[in-house]
């Protein structure tokens, strides 16, 4: 429990440095332009440096995790998307597991209710939960480019229609809204109530969830009660990625607070668990093909041996063995 | 530097996710309209307006929510602001005094910031042509 205590407060102290550093010091500049600029900067980087040292992390075996018949004989089916042998198989099942998250539909669990025995279902709740949370979030991040692009593109704003698909209130309150907040409280009560999960949850796992939960209530408040200024803070966010920087005058600093978080969860991306955005495309159970019977898998660090063949050891005592009566072999061959 | 496996895939993924990252940077460069500020036309016929410009730029969707509940369910079409002043409770009869072009002032920053308010679906503005 003391984890998720030390990760609430630290995100309250997150929330507390832009309120002082705006509210009380006026440093608007600094929290509009510094800090966004930096945190991009950061997330940049530290992203393609997080790639680079994944992918010369040399790969000793094929490692695949499999969950169906390998391809051998050919009267024999094979499962070619449980067990791919081909790019086309590793590419349907690294599509499923991206677009659809199948290896959490794995995550099993014994089930006393359906049947007598002992008997292992797949924990479909959890699996619903994560999939709405991730496309709402996605969906949250569309909406935002509204801001970001002049023409807007189509496509968003027909998102942001399907999102206030109800029309309640005005402005009105989106899909995305309910069901990422539904979500995240589900998966922090996951890991507060499953004691099995509560042992395994670090800090840095609650702090994830209250740093999404502080971002999605800032954003919700910033709609609803402390609104600003919109058309100011659009022309805020296409001056920084025109590297034109422009401070909102008309803005709050439930404002800051949002764009702070953000700033922050974009720097600490990177270093997070949250890169499983970048790594689901190189974990190696899922990308390789199940073919190390067919193909042979050399270890890219294997060292040069300094080996000794039979052959030139019988070149070197060919005579003596003549004369010992052993047979010889590489002098038989040739003849 | 250590050797980098697989360097045609990952550098394939890198440029995606900085093009992707960087998407409203070039997407602006293309169209050029990043500099583009919407000019909101208003013409200043009588009084001053219900709300200072501050409060209603923020929140002028929460006082047409008020009027529109106070109208539709109680039939008042006076509004008595802080400070005694009376208003004629009417979209068309009161904003629109001022704020006359309908297109040039409510539709082009809505255009701006992608808001589709759902008032239009059934409110019609005079000498507005319907597309």
């Amino acid at each position: 429990m003391i984890r998720l205590i030390y990760a609430f407060v630290l995100t309250l102290f997150l929330i507390l440095i832009p309120l002082f550093g705006v509210g009380i010091l006026g440093l608007t500049r600094f929290f509009s332009i510094v800090i966004p600029y930096s945190a991009f900067l950061i997330f940049l980087a530290g992203s393609i440096l997080r790639v680079l040292s994944w992918v010369s992390s040399p790969q000793p075996f094929k490692i695949p995790l499999t969950a169906g018949q390998q391809r051998s004989l050919q009267w024999i089916k094979s499962s070619y998307i449980e067990s791919p042998y081909n790019k086309i198989g590793i590419f349907m099942r690294m599509l499923l597991e991206i677009l659809f998250f199948r290896s959490l539909l794995k995550n099993e669990k014994t089930n006393p209710h359906v049947s007598k025995w002992l008997l292992f279902t797949s924990n479909k709740r959890f699996w619903l939960m994560s999939i709405l949370f991730h496309y709402s979030l996605l969906i949250i991040v569309f909406r935002h480019l509204k801001l970001f692009f002049e023409p807007i593109p189509s496509i968003v704003n027909l998102l942001s229609r399907i999102d206030a698909l109800f029309e309640i209130s005005i402005p009105t309150i989106l899909l995305t809204e309910i069901i990422v907040l539904v979500c995240i409280a589900y998966l922090l009560l996951r890991r507060i109530v499953v004691s099995q999960v509560r042992y395994i949850s670090l800090t840095s796992d609650y702090f994830v969830l209250f740093l999404l939960l502080s971002v999605v209530l800032t954003g919700i408040l910033l709609r609803h009660l402390f609104r600003v200024d919109i058309m100011d803070v659009k022309r805020f966010a296409l001056g920084l990625f025109l590297f034109n920087p422009y401070i909102p005058h008309f803005v709050g600093s439930c404002f800051y607070v949002h764009l702070f978080l953000v700033s922050f969860l974009f720097a600490y991306f990177p270093f997070s668990k949250l890169v499983h955005a970048g790594g689901v495309f190189l974990s190696p159970t899922r990308n390789l093909e199940n073919n190390s019977r067919t193909i042979r898998y050399l270890n890219p660090w294997n060292y040069p041996v300094k080996t000794r063949t039979y052959d030139e050891w019988e070149d070197e005592f060919r005579e003596m063995m003549k004369e010992a009566n052993i047979p010889v072999e590489k002098e038989d061959r040739k003849i | 530097m250590k050797k980098i496996y697989d360097k045609g895939k990952t550098l394939t993924g890198l440029i995606i996710f900085v093009v992707l990252v960087s998407s409203p940077t070039w997407y602006n460069l293309v169209f050029g309209k990043g500099n583009y500020v919407p000019d909101l036309k208003v013409e200043k016929n009588g009084k001053e307006c219900v709300k200072r410009t501050s409060y209603m730029k923020k929140n002028h969707m929460e006082l047409l929510k008020v009027w529109r509940d106070e109208v539709v369910r109680t039939g008042n079409r006076t509004y008595v602001r802080e400070d005694g002043e009376k208003f004629e409770i009417s979209l068309s009869g009161t904003c629109l005094k001022c704020h006359t072009n309908k297109q040039e002032f409510c539709d082009r920053c809505h255009r701006y910031v992608g808001v589709t308010p759902y008032c239009f679906g059934c409110h019609n503005i005079p000498r507005e042509t319907r597309k």
